[in-house]
């Protein structure tokens, strides 16, 4: 081959390669894709508790435990309103469970929270746990494929469809928020809706933070349910005026397992 | 060189037979499977891997031991391993395959497993460890067949080769540092969330890896012409045994800092592999993985402690036993109680335990048996190049 041959091929090589990348690129930039986070750049240290400033929306939810010691028919309507409207499946045996949002002890929820010489009454106070979604979420990192992922509004996504079923972000969630269909869950929907899918066996499913009602206006289901008592309050964490950041300005809260560094969007009440 | 599987005396053909036999039990357990999920198995929600990933977290070791005869023929120039490195290669290969397999037959939908290719994600380590794995099969294919082909023909081999070979060293050390990235990097695992996992992977797997080649060497020396040598053995035994003190030495380390530093969910899982764990509302014992665990420590322990004498290491029949037990022991050790006992507790410290279906146990004996059919067909080969070059 020679020279000038050589030379043009190298040149015209270069240019395609530059004319493929350069507008992605120049995309991405004005798109601020580079500084794309939450807005928290610094990793706290062990308790986790500084947080950067607040940039963008993040929303998150304050659960007021004793609303739901007071009532106890407001869990399993908050459970229901969730796992009818995602069409949860039930199995009625433990090892296909799926749940998005179910109650448990203290002792279960806080398993780093002393329970030496607490008051009777923390032994049976419900705690309803569900998916923290964290702002530095461990099950994110672990996904092979971008099945989970995390909005710029901070919900911690599913994309069923691509979920190859691996189950590295169960072992990854240190909250026990994911559940795996191990058989075709379809059949044990007890009332279809057709407004939100339904899953197919083999891959991983969670709480999504009813991404799909809050682009309609609505809010989160088990929030919704279980407005008139004021148990789950929703909103932007980032939003100074919203409701649950004058709860949370108020109120003593706790997040579980904040040693961990993932940074929860869910505050308890106990 | 592969044509010369196809011919063998009948205990050869019986070999293949029975491999063949559970290969179809393993294919037809796998059609039910991919027919009704992954509920086929006992995995659930609060154990959700069991037997297929600890099978291919147990064999990236066996994979990763043969480096132990690589390293010292080809950086060393060992000369006393030329003979064997083939064999380090081919069961690297095998190995390698395997945890491929295993993958696969873990996935809830396989039919999508090549969406980690059509959405790379570089901050998953699954998608580093499918690297290099890959990229390690192929350097131990390649790099023996070419070795071997040179071989064949009395010719010297490229030099291309040879850069393959030794890219392949610290490949097999980061095939295990990554697979053990898998667990040590997740939060609120306590049991697997500890810097030594890598360094004690590592160790296991020396052991572990050296220890089925040499029981397949034996079995080669009496089953066939090929003798790896006195010295070969003796060799690859004193690094099984350096290798399971390192690994006991580890395990030893772990107890040190969880019983030492008190911190219950350090305990937690090696209370329950080797005590058991009372659950917090039921009071019930779990301890179904008691028995195994202990079983295994004491065989290894006291294998690696025979293995120190000399007078035990001159009979080929105990040095096939000890490095049985080694074997066995590491494959308890890693092959069950690591991934099982990293999900007792679980994050809410409730207690469920784990069996295996029928079936599971099938598929896992169909992969197995696949490995041990592809390890056959290579050792076949190489052995036929070796002896007809000595004849």
């Amino acid at each position: 081959m020679d020279n000038s041959r050589r030379k043009f091929l190298k040149i015209a090589g270069l240019t395609a390669i530059a004319g493929i990348a350069a507008p992605t690129a120049f995309n991405s930039l004005l798109k601020g894709e580079v500084h794309a986070s939450s807005g928290e750049a610094s990793t706290a240290g062990h308790g986790g508790g500084h947080e950067a400033a607040p940039v963008g929306k993040r929303y998150g939810f304050v659960i007021d435990a004793q609303k739901f010691a007071a009532d106890p028919g407001l869990a399993p309507k908050c459970i229901n309103a969730c796992h009818s409207v995602h069409n949860v499946p039930d199995f009625g045996n433990k090892k296909d469970e799926i749940k998005w949002i179910w109650t448990e002890t203290y002792a279960h929820a806080f398993p780093d929270e002393s329970q030496y010489k607490r008051n009777e009454a923390l032994h049976t106070l419900p705690i309803m746990t569900l998916c923290n979604h964290c702002d530095n979420p461990p099950c994110v990192r672990a996904c092979p494929t971008k099945a989970t992922f995390r909005n710029p509004d901070g919900i911690i996504m599913m994309d069923f469809h691509r979920c190859i079923g691996c189950r590295f972000c169960m072992a990854a969630c240190p909250y026990g928020a994911r559940s795996f269909n191990w058989r075709d869950p379809r059949p044990f929907v007890k009332q279809e809706n057709p407004e939100y899918p339904t899953r197919m066996r083999g891959v991983v499913e969670k709480c999504t933070m009813c991404y799909e009602r809050l682009a309609e206006g609505l809010m989160p289901a088990c929030a919704e349910a279980s407005k008139e008592s004021g148990g789950i309050i929703f909103g932007d964490l980032n939003d100074p005026a919203s409701e649950v950041s004058m709860v949370l300005k108020e109120k003593f809260t706790i997040q579980r397992k904040p040693a961990l560094g993932t940074k929860p969007s869910i505050f308890y009440i106990i | 060189m592969i044509e010369k599987a196809l011919t063998g005396d009948s205990r050869y053909w019986t070999w293949m037979t029975i491999l063949l036999v559970l290969m179809g039990v393993g294919g037809a357990c796998y059609v039910q499977q991919f027919n009704y999920g992954l509920g086929y198995t006992g995995m659930s929600r609060d154990v959700s891997w069991g037997l297929y990933i600890s099978q291919f977290t147990f064999l990236v070791g066996v994979a990763a031991g043969g480096v132990m005869l690589v390293l010292p023929y080809y950086l060393h120039n060992y000369k006393v391993f030329g003979r064997i490195t083939i064999l380090g290669e081919f069961m690297a290969v095998a190995a390698v395959s395997m945890c491929l397999m295993f993958i696969l037959a873990d996935l809830g939908q396989p039919m999508r497993a090549l969406n980690v290719l059509l959405h790379p994600t570089p901050n998953s380590i699954l998608f580093w460890d499918m690297i290099v794995l890959n990229v390690y099969l192929f350097l131990n294919l390649v790099g023996g067949w070419v070795m071997l082909n040179a071989e064949k023909k009395q010719v010297p081999p490229p030099k291309w080769v040879k850069a393959l070979i030794y890219i392949s060293i610290p490949w097999a050390i980061s095939i295990h540092t990554v697979t053990a990235f898998l667990y040590c990097g997740l939060p609120g695992r306590h049991y697997w969330l500890t810097a030594i996992l890598a360094p004690r992977f590592l160790a296991s797997a020396f052991a572990a890896g050296p220890s089925l080649l040499v029981i397949c060497a034996l079995v080669l020396r009496r089953y066939t012409a090929f003798d790896a040598g006195k010295e070969a053995i003796n060799k690859l035994v004193t690094i099984i045994t350096y290798a399971a003190i390192l690994n006991f030495f580890f395990v030893g380390l772990e107890l040190f800092v969880a019983y030492y530093s008190q911190i219950p969910g350090h305990m937690h899982t090696i209370d329950y592999l080797f005590f058991g764990l009372q659950g917090h509302d039921d009071g019930i014992m779990y301890n179904n993985l008691v028995l195994p665990m202990r079983f295994s420590a004491f065989i290894g322990i006291a294998a690696t402690i025979a293995l120190l004498f000399p007078k035990v290491r001159e009979s080929y029949t105990r040095i096939g036993w000890l490095c049985g037990a080694i074997f066995l022991s590491l494959w308890i050790d890693k092959g069950l109680g690591l991934v099982l006992g990293g999900f007792v507790p679980n994050p809410l410290e409730y207690i469920t335990e784990y069996y295996p279906s029928a079936g599971e146990i099938g598929i896992t004996l169909g992969v197995w048996a696949t490995g041990f059919f592809i390890l056959t067909i290579l050792y076949k080969s190489a052995i036929a190049v070796k002896l007809a070059k000595e004849n």
